[in-house]
């Protein structure tokens, strides 16, 4: 059996607690690290450990945590983005409830690399039992002096606070959750600065997703080395895969960055249904651009499925077989765009609404021939030219999804009401 | 300095120059629609996008630094492409209704359309339905769907006027411009938020459907509000005046003056203007027939004035003629004034100023306490050898028989006890100015002067910082500039006065006061020049400090 880090707590019984973590070895690291290692140290063994952001970038962990300016005289923040909204991704979710002291010590860890002593954990809104799970073990090890003033007897300070943030997918992405936590509205900020050197409340701050934080325990316990090893090259260890959609067994797998996502879907999530056929599968949340069966045999790491023009992001993979309207899905994610844009910048803003008009007509039998070149182009004028990844991600489904299945959506606009009768409709008869 | 090569075209610029400025020194106009150089910079509107060599993705020029070597292109296929989408994108929830709607003309969806979009809408659906025509403050109009959301007017709130009136609400094609729940944009700067809307989303209720913004003609002038001078455009309606009711100044903008008003005015300044085409104008000369006016031709006033500021003079002395000026006249007129009644007539007594009924409002930006735009004109020309009451006074005594008043309503600064008693004693007495008031009505002649958008000359403001008016419509009816009008009596005292125009007069200022000593039109410009402060200034910011 392959070496396994977070998943094994999902199994035992009320593994969030201090106490249950405990038996298992934790808290053991972290003290080891403040009475003996700098900060420097741990910065050093995370960079080794090839450990990358686990929140869909995949930036180099240990490389964001050195852009903090070493002589800035202002407090530095450490915030957990546990806005966890991706459709598809539920990793995180998986973590803060059967890991959370796991999270602390990551958390702790990370802070003491980077100097922080005032940790932010930015749950998204709808994670209600999560976020007072969070605060009630964040409680239980304050009364332990595991947080506050000197923590664990050292002269380290740290504290945690839990903010919920207001349920938008957009205070996902960094500097609007920045933006959010510092009780404005939830609108990416136009980079540089980066927020490492100015981040929340104007301070150097480091945002990083719950799982990779999660993982940095182990990491400072059993080595680098031990790490990297687990994946592939420039890919380190392991990672949580969320599983969705049409098969067998739906659900979080932790598995080696690079395992081939075939192995995923037939051996681990037990295969698809009974007698149905694959389809297409979004490998990594529904941003990532759509697979076809074919493509299958790739591996799952950043650099494989960057080389196949899709992309790794938070993991979430979702399965769909042939009984899945591959139109229908379209607009499904477009129509989550759409709402979930935050409006700022023109592209975004008016390409999504319009996208999502423009399916549903599509759907509605009512779809003429212009339209699918019309939706590529709103797909293809949106990404890159936004202030946030939101655009892009917007964008990578229409632009795939028109690409590998567009027999399909060539089909629903030559027909009205799927009844086989040619409408052929342009622009003029519109108007 | 920092070189940049923008279309071919390599320039210097300092460091912190963004390529959007850079690129404006170079004279490549880059299109923007968020990005206001008066404003922080939000990057938002994406149509600013151009081409950087070694940078991937497209940079907004607005917010994009230049860096040492950097090579811009602002007009590549790709550019011009992309700019075309964000117009497409801008235009799918635009209502598009051009034809009812006040900014057509001086819009920027249909100027960039004109200039970079010119494509055909692929946009079948219905668009998105917000607030239309909401009345949000005292001057200005609402309307969400034309909003382009580039927050420029929710910046000038919070950064220009600190109110902080205005909100962005709502997520994606549904956010909304508005204001918080609650308030009004109502500050004393609201209507600039007018100006740099680059859209129909905030129209001026003043002007609002009074006229299309092709048939205005625009004159540059300083605001005459108050003694900052902002530097303003006149708009006024010389193509279609049958259509205004008589209305020729049809609004004021403000003009980008760096030193002054950045591109800045305030709503009473803005706003204060519709005395010019009052009914209450002053539009030919009259003389009193015992308790009636008639009206009577210039040559025959001037005549019978001086005919008779020469007899009282001849029976009383000059010492026995009081003029009161004005702050409101320009330099131009201050001079002519005592030029004429100092070297022709030998009058000895000039007051200028009267003190305000109530404390002007005041604030630490734009807006200044004294309301007059010549204040310091008249510090300079050194006009003012007594004051009103000491005239008054004077008056009573019979030691004044004669009164010559421009624009005052000295009834609004003393009380009847006051006033009766000297006009009783006095003689004659004769009003010249743009709009009649009841003081106006107790005189023996009543005078036209053209108000300061029917002439040339010069404001020095508080600062000291000359600035240029220009005539932008002609004087109501008979109505002459009150230079000219001082002019006409020259010729009956033997005074030469070779003054064709307000040029002449400003040389002749240059030549004899030295704090405008080697100033000319042409020197001043459209920004103006700073004169040399007079020692009594001097004193009094001594003494402040």
């Amino acid at each position: 059996m392959a070496e396994k880090i977070i998943s094994p707590f999902f199994k035992i019984k009320d593994s969030h607690t201090i106490d249950v973590y405990e038996q298992h070895g934790g808290y053991e690291v972290i003290q080891d690290v403040l009475r003996t290692k700098t900060p420097q140290d741990v910065v050093d063994a995370v960079l080794k450990s090839n450990l990358r952001g686990l929140g869909g970038a995949g930036f180099p962990a240990g490389r964001k945590w050195s852009f903090i300016p070493k002589d800035s005289p202002k407090p530095k923040y450490l915030v957990v983005n546990a806005d966890e909204s991706e459709p598809g991704t539920f990793k995180d979710r998986y973590i803060m409830d059967n890991y959370t002291h796991g999270l602390f010590e990551g958390i702790m860890l990370a802070a003491y690399a980077i100097g922080c002593h005032k940790a932010f954990i930015y749950i998204r809104g709808e994670y209600i039992r999560q976020a007072e799970n969070l605060v009630d073990q964040r409680d239980a090890a304050r009364a332990r002096g595991y947080l506050g003033k000197g923590i664990f007897g050292t002269d380290y300070d740290l504290d945690i606070v839990v903010h919920r943030g207001a349920g938008a997918y957009i205070c996902g992405e960094e500097t609007a959750l920045l933006e959010s936590l510092e009780g404005k509205k939830g609108w990416p900020r136009m980079k540089p600065p980066f927020p490492a050197i100015e981040g929340a409340f104007k301070c150097p701050t480091i945002v990083n997703n719950v799982e990779t934080l999660a993982y940095v325990p182990s990491i400072m316990k059993k080595g680098p080395e031990w790490f990297a090893n687990l994946g592939s090259e420039r890919n380190g260890g392991l990672r949580l895969y969320s599983v969705s959609g049409l098969v067998k067994n739906p659900g979080v797998y932790e598995l080696p960055l690079g395992t081939p996502l075939r192995d995923i879907i037939y051996e681990h999530a037990g295969g698809l249904l009974d007698g149905r056929k694959l389809k297409a599968v979004i490998p990594g949340g529904s941003s990532s651009p759509i697979l076809t069966p074919d493509e299958i045999d790739v591996k799952m790491d950043y650099d494989s499925l960057a080389a196949i023009g899709s992309m790794l992001g938070s993991a979430g993979i979702i399965v769909m077989d042939d009984t899945v309207d591959i139109v229908r899905s379209l607009y499904v994610v477009t129509r989550f765009y759409h709402h979930e844009s935050c409006g700022q910048c023109t592209p975004c803003r008016e390409g999504t609404g319009w996208a999502e008009k423009i399916l549903k007509r599509i759907l509605d039998g009512e779809g003429v021939a212009q339209d699918i070149t019309t939706l590529e182009s709103i797909g293809n004028h949106i990404i890159g030219n936004t202030i946030c990844p939101l655009g892009d991600a917007a964008s990578m489904p229409l632009q795939s999804y028109l690409k590998k299945f567009r027999h399909e959506f060539e089909a629903r606009v030559a027909s009205k009401n799927g009844t086989g009768q040619v409408v052929e409709k342009t622009v003029a008869d519109w108007n | 300095m920092l070189t940049i090569t923008i279309d071919g075209n390599e320039i210097q610029v300092e460091k912190g120059t963004t390529v959007i400025q850079a690129a404006e020194q170079s004279g490549i106009e880059i299109p923007r629609y968020c990005y206001h150089p008066g404003l922080s910079i939000v990057g938002v509107c994406r149509i600013c996008l151009v081409e950087i060599e070694r940078m991937p993705k497209l940079q907004v020029a607005c917010y994009t630094p230049v860096t040492d070597g950097m090579v811009v292109h602002t007009n590549t296929p790709k550019v011009l492409r992309e700019r075309q989408a964000v117009l497409e994108f801008l235009l799918v929830n635009h209502p598009l209704d051009c034809p009812v709607c006040d900014q057509a003309g001086e819009c920027w969806l249909q100027n960039f359309y004109m200039q970079h979009g010119l494509h055909d809408s692929q946009m079948l659906e219905n668009k998105v339905k917000k607030h239309k025509a909401q009345q949000i403050g005292p001057n200005v109009m609402l309307d969400s769907e034309r909003c382009i959301l580039c927050s420029r007017c929710v910046r000038f709130c919070d950064e220009i006027s600190q109110t902080h009136e205005l909100g962005i609400f709502n997520r994606g094609d549904h956010a909304e411009l508005l204001p918080y729940p609650g308030t009004q944009l109502d500050n004393k700067y609201s209507a600039n938020t007018i100006d740099i809307c680059p859209v129909g989303a905030l129209t001026d209720r003043d002007f609002r459907f009074r006229t299309r913004v092709w048939y205005l003609s625009e004159t540059k002038s300083v605001c005459p509000g108050c003694s900052q001078g902002c530097n303003i455009y006149v708009h006024h309606n010389d193509k279609r005046d049958y259509k205004a009711d008589g209305i020729r100044v049809s609004r004021l903008k403000p003009r980008y003056n760096p030193e002054v008003n950045q591109w800045w005015m305030c709503d009473a300044g803005r706003y204060g203007f519709t005395w010019i085409d009052a009914p209450s104008r002053v539009q030919q000369p009259r003389r009193r027939r015992s308790e009636e006016f008639e009206e009577v031709a210039w040559e025959d006033a001037t005549a019978e004035i001086v005919a008779k500021l020469h007899t009282i003079s001849a029976t009383h002395g000059p010492e026995s003629i009081g003029v009161i000026l004005s702050p409101q006249m320009t330099n131009e007129d201050l001079f002519m004034a005592k030029h004429v009644f100092q070297d022709g007539f030998g009058v000895q007594q000039f007051a200028c100023n009267l003190p305000p009924l109530s404390p002007g409002d005041e604030d630490d930006f734009l807006i200044k306490a004294d309301k007059n735009p010549n204040t310091a004109g008249v510090d300079l020309l050194a006009i003012e050898t007594c004051s009103v009451a000491e005239l008054l006074d004077d008056a009573r005594n019979k030691m004044i028989r004669v009164l010559y008043v421009c624009y005052h309503d000295l009834e609004q600064n003393f009380a009847d006890t006051e006033l009766l008693p000297a006009l009783k004693e006095l003689e004659f007495v004769v009003f010249q100015g743009t709009n009649e008031h009841s003081f106006a009505r107790k005189a023996d002649y009543i005078l036209p002067s053209a108000a300061f958008a029917e002439k040339d000359g010069t404001f020095t403001n508080h600062a000291h910082r000359v600035q240029r008016i220009h005539r932008a419509v002609n004087p109501l009816g008979q109505a002459r500039p009150d230079w000219m009008i001082f002019r006409s009596f020259a010729r009956y005292v033997a005074l030469s006065s070779p003054f064709f125009d307000t040029a002449d007069v400003f040389a002749a200022i240059s030549e004899s006061v030295p704090a405008f000593r080697n100033l000319n039109y042409e020197k001043l410009g459209d920004f103006g020049a700073t004169v040399g402060r007079s020692e009594s200034v001097l004193a009094t910011e001594a003494s402040v400090v």
